[in-house]
């Protein structure tokens, strides 16, 4: 049966999927973050296991971790920064390509954590500018998933990259901790991320 | 409790020919005196002959050195540390711990280090594993180890200024709210 | 003194070369191989930073660097490797980019919050740390641990090395391309790290094993809970020796790459699955035993070739022996207080607090004042995944460390890497790494 031209636009309207390129380009950013190997210490670990298939952050569309900066867009600083650490972590923050973002995990990547001393930077924020902090020594998989999942609404909506434009700084939001849910048999509490 | 120094032996009365003597004869390895920790036995070398020591100790079959590491004894009482005779307490101690397989024990040894010259023999002809250990305790104290292949810093950026461990090093913390930095320990 | 290679020959003419006399390649004779192989490559970083700038240089070696930023380096480890084409000549490990000072931070801390310092240094086997921090800190005090104390740390310890190795054959595999082994490593790990959830209360960095004991008393239902490791590991294990074992990709890759010696090995200090691998016998569990290790029952595996599939296959069969040593712990967990009864060293329980005044002042003192350990110094090691993991205490009779060292065993056996490295591929190279299996926590501290 041939198509019918003769409304216009309003005769397909179950073939197509409109919107506004904005909104399609951080719908696909949100749900395709390629993170960065940034693991350093302890939380690079509880990283690791949210990727692996228990909490399997590939759900979420990153289960690409890639070793390249100039492959990924989301730089996971996982574990203490220390002063010989410090510029390596900024040299690899320059060479991720816009649009980027950092999300902060683990108490010592936040604000230095239990090691207030000469050897820790104090907060990886001193260094590059972060989007969201996970709090928790090691966050567990679930909080980092709440992080990434806040991000991922941050960049849906397209405050991040307004955001990073006009002030060069990150989103700074800190999210709670959420470990411990599946100890029990309660289900999981998700968080849509949208704010 | 302190250690106890090996005590000299007493020489017995002319009387109590049957007594056992009172006093143990004083321990020594390879000539150097040896006190008790906790029950662990410690010898303690003057810093020359450190090497020759070791050595000798590596041929008797004390075959692995497991660790090398120092203490800035700059803020401790000089009497509290167990030092036998002929010792004078210095402000930094080098300390060594050895390994028998055979024996399936451990031997520590002291040497005391002052603070205007620190520099002491190094290990790595007899072990070579102490190599990062020993800059390692340049590194951090900056006893310096003569005969080390590569002595430098290892744990701080190589422009680092001033030895973390030391005990005039402050801890460098910021200011936290609701707590102070705590003065120097 | 006669030296000890004479040969016994009728025109032999006993002379003594003094110090350039040949010893025999006994055991000992690590230094002279080590210093033969010449693996190390001895350049500082600044030097390194300038090369190739302005000469042209004859050779055909370069000297790249690989980390500290490198999927594949375990942390961040930073490699200098003189290479020809792809054969790596030199090595040089440059480490320190995750020093954290905490030698320093324990002597600001008291001995109570010691363990939640010590434990953030090998994160993949945290219970060791605080471990082997506890019993130096008790040997100092010369107090003893009650007898269910101490087999619940055996108990919740042997759990860790499960959970330790399993981390290694997830990351061994990953870096040598079997990337499905991460997830059946993790998958595993999964299970012991609910377990310690339900015993200490975190996954990670748990603080449990302190001075005087353990935190908390093992939760009701421990050995059902331990039971389902005991049986569901076991044959999962049997599934990677099926996928791995014998897969001749991962022979080919693993066999013969990073031989390293037994004298090679006790001169550079290596210690673990290391140590073990070229054939010498060496476990503190068995040899110098400590905790309970005297009254179970397991084997030491030793390997023979002291290459990567030993250290692997090592790692494999100790998980076996972990999980043999759980189930004896089963039937046998002896009853009994789980902390000492110390009121000077041990806090009260938080009921009691309401109670009593005096364990109220109790409670002040321990944490905030912390107590009062007397002087001495002491060292106390233990066997930990990657080695002897020992701590050096020196207690001024306050209540704060007055030094507080860590002999980290990955610090010591990251000096085999050049030697296991020469000669071998850049690829190799990875395998190697991999199969030392360092931490860099313990490494920097």
């Amino acid at each position: 049966m041939p198509l019918d031209f003769s409304e216009g636009l309003e005769g397909l309207d179950h073939n197509f999927l409109t919107g506004r390129i904005e909104d399609l380009v951080q719908w696909s950013r949100s749900h395709s973050v390629w993170p960065a190997t940034f693991g350093l210490a302890c939380c690079a670990i509880e990283m690791m296991a949210a990727g692996g298939a228990h909490y399997d952050l590939s759900r979420f569309g990153m289960e690409v971790f890639r070793a390249s900066p100039r492959q990924a867009d989301l730089m996971i600083v996982a574990g203490r920064v220390s002063q010989k650490m410090a510029p390596v972590l900024r040299q690899i923050y320059d060479q991720m390509m816009e649009p980027k973002w950092v999300i902060s995990m683990g108490v010592c990547a936040s604000t230095g954590g239990m090691f207030n001393n000469y050897a820790i930077v104090q907060g990886v924020d001193q260094v590059v500018p972060v989007d969201v902090y996970a709090p928790g020594c090691p966050p567990g998989p679930e909080t980092l998933m709440h992080a990434i999942n806040t991000l991922q609404g941050l960049i849906d909506t397209g405050d991040i990259t307004r955001r990073r434009k006009a002030t060069g700084a990150g989103a700074q939001v800190t999210v709670s901790q959420r470990d411990g849910q599946t100890a029990g048999d309660a289900p999981v509490a998700l968080s849509s991320g949208r704010r | 409790m302190a250690d106890e120094p090996a005590s000299q032996g007493d020489a017995p009365t002319d009387t109590d020919i049957a007594d056992p003597p009172t006093e143990p004869t004083p321990e020594t390895v390879h000539g150097h005196p040896v006190t008790r920790s906790r029950g662990q036995k410690v010898v303690h070398v003057p810093r020359e002959e450190l090497r020759t020591v070791v050595a000798a100790l590596r041929d008797e079959g004390w075959l692995m050195c497991l660790d090398v590491t120092a203490v800035d004894y700059l803020l401790s009482d000089d009497d509290a540390r167990g030092l036998p005779d002929g010792f004078e307490p210095e402000r930094f101690e080098v300390v060594v711990v050895l390994m028998s397989h055979t024996e399936r024990a451990r031997l520590r040894l002291r040497v005391q280090v002052p603070d205007d010259a620190p520099v002491v023999p190094s290990l790595f002809e007899v072990h070579p594993g102490t190599e990062a250990m020993e800059r390692e305790v340049y590194d951090m104290f900056g006893i310096s180890f003569d005969g080390h292949p590569d002595l430098t810093r290892i744990l701080m950026p190589e422009d680092w200024d001033g030895h973390p461990l030391r005990k005039d090093y402050g801890v460098g913390r910021i200011p936290v709210q609701f707590k102070e930095a705590p003065g120097p320990r | 003194m006669t030296p000890t290679s004479t040969r016994a020959h009728p025109d032999h003419v006993d002379t003594d070369e003094g110090d350039q006399e040949m010893t025999d390649r006994s055991v000992a004779g690590g230094v002279e191989v080590l210093r033969e192989l010449g693996s190390v490559l001895r350049m500082s970083e600044a030097e390194a930073a300038d090369l190739g700038v302005d000469e042209q240089s004859e050779e055909l070696t370069t000297i790249i660097n690989m980390g500290p930023q490198h999927p594949s380096t375990h942390g961040v480890l930073r490699l200098m490797l003189e290479l020809d084409g792809e054969t790596v000549l030199r090595t040089k490990p440059i480490i320190g980019y995750l020093h954290t000072g905490m030698e320093k931070t324990g002597e600001t801390l008291t001995y109570l919050q010691g363990p939640t310092n010590t434990t953030r240094m090998d994160y993949a086997s945290p219970l060791f740390s605080e471990l082997v921090f506890s019993l130096a800190t008790e040997e100092l005090l010369g107090i003893e641990v009650p007898e269910r104390a101490t087999w619940i740390r055996m108990l919740i310890t042997e759990v860790n090395r499960i959970a330790s190795h399993l981390l290694f054959q997830a990351t061994n595999g990953m870096d040598l391309g079997a990337v499905s082994m991460m997830i059946y490593g993790w998958r595993e790990r999964e299970e012991t790290l609910r377990f310690m959830e339900r015993v200490t209360g975190l996954r990670m960095n748990h603080n449990y094993i302190r001075p005087g004991g353990v935190a908390a008393d093992l939760h009701d239902g421990w050995q059902a809970d331990l039971e389902h490791l005991i049986t569901s590991i076991p044959p999962r294990l049997d599934e990677y020796e099926v996928l791995l074992n014998n897969q001749p990709i991962f022979r080919e890759r693993l066999q013969g790459v990073g031989v390293i010696t037994a004298e090679e090995a006790i001169a550079l200090g290596a210690t673990g699955p290391i140590l073990r691998s070229t054939g010498y016998a060496w476990d503190l569990r068995r040899d110098m035993p400590y905790l309970a290790y005297d009254q179970v029952d397991f084997d030491v595996l030793v390997g023979s070739y002291g290459d990567c599939y030993d250290r692997f296959a090592i790692r494999l069969g100790e998980i076996r022996e972990s999980l043999r040593i759980c189930e004896q712990l089963l039937d046998t967990m002896p009853r009994g207080d789980f902390r000492i009864q110390d009121k000077k060293v041990t806090p009260p329980p938080r009921a009691r607090i309401d109670e009593s005044m005096e364990a109220l002042i109790h409670h002040f003192k321990i944490f905030t004042e912390g107590f009062k350990v007397p002087e001495g110094e002491v060292y106390v090691a233990v066997e930990s995944p990657r080695g002897e993991l020992g701590c050096y205490l020196v207690s001024d009779g306050s209540s704060k460390p007055y030094r507080m060292h860590i002999r980290g065993p990955s610090f010591v056996n990251l000096q085999v890497l050049p030697h296991m490295m020469r000669g071998g591929l850049l690829a190799d190279g990875v395998a190697v790494i991999s199969s030392v299996d360092p931490i860099m926590g313990e490494v920097d501290r």
